[in-house]
């Protein structure tokens, strides 16, 4: 099977992957989303070449456009001699644990085979696993040598949010009459976007859209990023009128901003906080699962079910013991 | 959790990647979603590329995806022409991933499709097990 890479150890794949060979990237991204020694070894590899690539997170409702959106970024900077990926994240059914990833049928059309390198993800279960899938793929594609990557969520619910957080720069995408002020502050999106967008501007109420976005920053602390507010057509291919170049500068001025006064360190920094805090979490669930199997465990269960202990006496118990 | 390097395709840990498409003009795309939605039922993950996909197309989806196996659908009566196109780019581009065709093929282009090398032929009223089937035995036989 998959000839050409059979046999091949990890640190082999990668050197191909950073030659530029696409089945090697596209078998590093598997290994780092299955984890294990093999995702050990590559986080190694990858580890020393990070940091170059810009991260940019593109998020919003369902239907907002972001697929086609990000298709046409993506292409509009393959076309200017940028090198870039994408990383597309589907929800996977929640009961088969299957999925159905169609963001390529938005974004192949515009440039197959030696153009933007495209990998779609499924959340794979909920919580941990992809916060520790997600920015181990970023890092892949950063070490392999691409200048962009831009990551794709739906923007709804914790997780994405999550996965937003591990961009250098997160952009929300709006559409037309999608609601007001109150609406966007209700959602939180005000502590996530560095870059709003309203796509499918060439629909009526794109403005009205712009206004409601203006009026609510106006409320916000912008002292030190104030975000220009993008109007764009992800379906239109003329880019003198689907506003695809305003979207690239105000991505580059962000990115601009970010490396003044060591913001970007901090950001990363937080970022570095906020993985290890999931994956703290996440293996201090596992053992604590763990633990409450063993005799000791389930003598405190027992105790507490019994009456004998309080609550918090158990927990003092437990957490003594781990 | 696997330690060679090229378990993609046989980890339990990790769910069958199967990239899904038309080739050519053929417009009719019930079938494949049909398919796609049995495969998803089934825990699978499918790269769905639907209609009018090129050759090239498919492979980029692959290699990127790291699938682990192809499906194509038919219906127009170019089953033989078409697979044979895929298989020849597929043994072109060195990529060894099995290729099933789905949809209406001729009982006596069964054995000329086997020939070819197509993995698995399933035709009108395979069940969602049998969809699923395939791909796993074809994804085993060709590890």
């Amino acid at each position: 099977m998959k000839n050409g890479l059979r046999g091949l150890s990890v640190a082999e794949v990668f050197e191909r992957a950073q030659g530029g060979d696409r089945r090697a990237i596209g078998r590093l991204l598997s290994i780092a989303e299955r984890g294990g020694p093999d995702g050990l070894a590559l986080g190694e590899l990858a580890h020393p070449q990070i940091g170059k690539a810009h991260v940019v997170g593109i998020t919003g409702a369902p239907g907002a456009g972001k697929s086609t959106l990000t298709g046409r970024l993506a292409a509009t900077l393959t076309a200017s001699g940028r090198n870039v990926a994408v990383l597309a994240i589907d929800p996977s059914s929640p009961v088969t644990g299957g999925a159905i990833l169609g963001d390529r049928i938005r974004m192949d059309v515009l440039n197959y085979g030696t153009g933007t390198f495209i990998r779609s993800m499924a959340t794979r279960g909920q919580g941990g696993g992809l916060a520790v899938a997600v920015p181990a793929a970023i890092r892949v594609l950063d070490a392999v040598g691409f200048d962009i990557v831009i990551v794709e969520t739906v923007g709804v619910g914790q997780i994405e949010v999550d996965i937003a957080g591990t961009a250098d720069t997160t952009a929300i995408v709006v559409t037309p009459g999608w609601g007001d002020a109150v609406q966007a502050n209700k959602a939180g999106l005000l502590e996530l976007a560095d870059v709003f967008v309203v796509n499918k501007a060439d629909r009526p109420g794109a403005t009205d859209s712009r206004r409601d976005l203006e009026l609510m920053l106006d409320l916000s602390d912008t002292s030190q990023w104030r975000p220009e507010i993008t109007l764009t057509i992800g379906t239109d291919d003329d880019v003198a009128t689907n506003g695809v170049d305003n979207l690239i500068a105000e991505l580059a001025r962000h990115r601009t901003f970010l490396e003044g006064e060591g913001r970007l360190a901090e950001r990363r920094r937080r970022r570095a906080q906020h993985e290890l805090r999931v994956r703290a979490g996440d293996s201090l669930l596992s053992r604590l699962a763990k633990h409450l199997q063993s005799e000791s465990g389930a003598a405190i269960v027992d105790a507490m079910a019994t009456g004998q202990t309080t609550p918090s006496a158990a927990l003092a118990a437990l957490l003594d013991e781990l | 959790m696997s330690d060679a390097s090229d378990a993609g395709a046989t980890g339990d840990e990790k769910p069958f990647r199967v990239v899904l498409a038309k080739l050519g003009l053929d417009g009719h795309d019930r079938g494949l979603k049909v398919v796609a939605r049995m495969l998803r039922d089934g825990g699978l993950e499918v790269i769905y590329l639907g209609l009018r996909q090129t050759t090239e197309q498919v492979i980029a989806a692959v290699e990127q995806e790291d699938a682990d196996a192809i499906g194509i659908s038919m219906l127009n009566g170019g089953h033989l022409a078409l697979s044979k196109k895929m298989i020849d780019a597929l043994n072109d581009a060195d990529v060894g991933v099995p290729l099933i065709v789905g949809g209406i093929v001729p009982e006596g282009d069964v054995e000329k499709l086997q020939e070819l090398g197509v993995a698995a032929i399933l035709g009108p009223g395979s069940s969602s097990e049998d969809c699923v089937q395939a791909v796993r035995e074809a994804v085993a036989a060709s590890a």
